[in-house]
């Protein structure tokens, strides 16, 4: 438990530390979800839930938010009878990704300096 | 909190290199199977050790056996860790895993009909360890980090077989399909879920 405070307390002052930190990526999941994507082409919906070891609502909701901000595009297609949902990064999601990485480094850089 | 700050963004740094990892390597490559697949192979040793002098086609007949009964091993293990873990074999990185496994050992099948349709055996065992080995150094890019130190362990086998006659390339054959598989395979299983 105080484990997990700390860990929220860090994690807002990482994002008033860096005022321009992506929020949207910063939640974890989300992270996870376009980390995977960054190594790999196309993922499907089942694919993302065996990697982040969750739940169908969990990846849907976050899904949802990555598309909506254009980091991720979504195509829906059949395979046989069964729907089947197919994400990739954008271009948007993978400068997104790039910037946070940077900050994260910058922010290590910076702490490591004092 | 400069360390805290500090400490989180490392954090974060390693949870995108985990997802990272998670998503692009095949996992289920089966230690028990291949610790399986290894005792055979050193039965194998020990049943055709003889033959290498005086019947070398029967030598071959039992080796090509071995592979039938290692495939259906290793296949049947890596289905049930696969299903286990709720693994893919049909995502990205089990296709790019498979594509560049096989790819070295159809290479290696070709060779043993071209090698044996000349009426020679010799260097069979240094083919196969060879094949074998590179199939597991390219595959392993797509897996977990030991395979493709196991894949250059069984080349290394494979490189010493080249200059030595088949009596002795069959005891290769014993060290890389038995030796190193049931290394290698209580590794995997020890620290790789089974």
């Amino acid at each position: 438990m105080a484990a997990r405070t700390a860990a929220k307390r860090a994690a807002r002052a990482v994002e008033s530390a860096i005022p321009d930190l992506d929020r949207l990526i910063h939640e974890k999941t989300r992270l996870a979800i376009v980390s995977a994507l960054a190594v790999n082409p196309t993922l499907t919906f089942n694919e993302l839930k065996a990697i982040l070891k969750t739940t169908d609502g969990n990846v849907s909701a976050h899904t949802r938010k990555l598309e909506e901000a254009n980091y991720l595009t979504c195509r829906k297609s059949f395979e046989g009878r069964m729907p089947k949902t197919e994400y990739s990064l954008s271009a948007a999601g993978r400068r997104a990704l790039e910037r946070y990485l940077d900050h994260m480094e910058a922010l290590i850089k910076a702490t490591r300096g004092t | 909190m400069p360390d805290a700050l500090s400490d989180h963004a490392v954090d974060n740094l390693r949870y995108i290199r985990e997802a990272m990892e998670r998503a692009a390597a095949f996992t289920s490559i089966p230690g028990w199977g291949g610790f399986a697949i290894g005792i055979t192979a050193l039965a194998t040793t020990a049943l055709t050790e003889p033959m290498t002098a005086w019947n070398p086609r029967r030598w071959l007949a039992i080796w090509l056996l071995e592979a039938v009964v290692a495939s259906v091993l290793g296949g049947t293990a890596m289905w049930r860790k696969g299903r286990r873990a709720g693994t893919s074999f049909t995502s990205g990185a089990a296709r790019r895993f498979f594509v560049s496994y096989f790819a070295p050992l159809i290479a290696g099948a070709a060779l043993t009909f071209a090698v044996v349709n000349g009426g020679i055996f010799q260097p069979l065992p240094s083919i196969w360890l060879l094949l074998y080995g590179a199939a597991f150094v390219s595959s392993g890019a797509f897996s977990i980090r030991v395979i493709p130190v196991m894949g250059f362990c069984f080349m290394f086998f494979g490189v010493l077989a080249a200059f030595v006659p088949l009596v002795v390339g069959n005891l290769f054959l014993g060290a890389g399909f038995g030796g190193l598989h049931i290394i290698f395979g209580l590794i995997i299983a020890r620290n790789y879920g089974g």
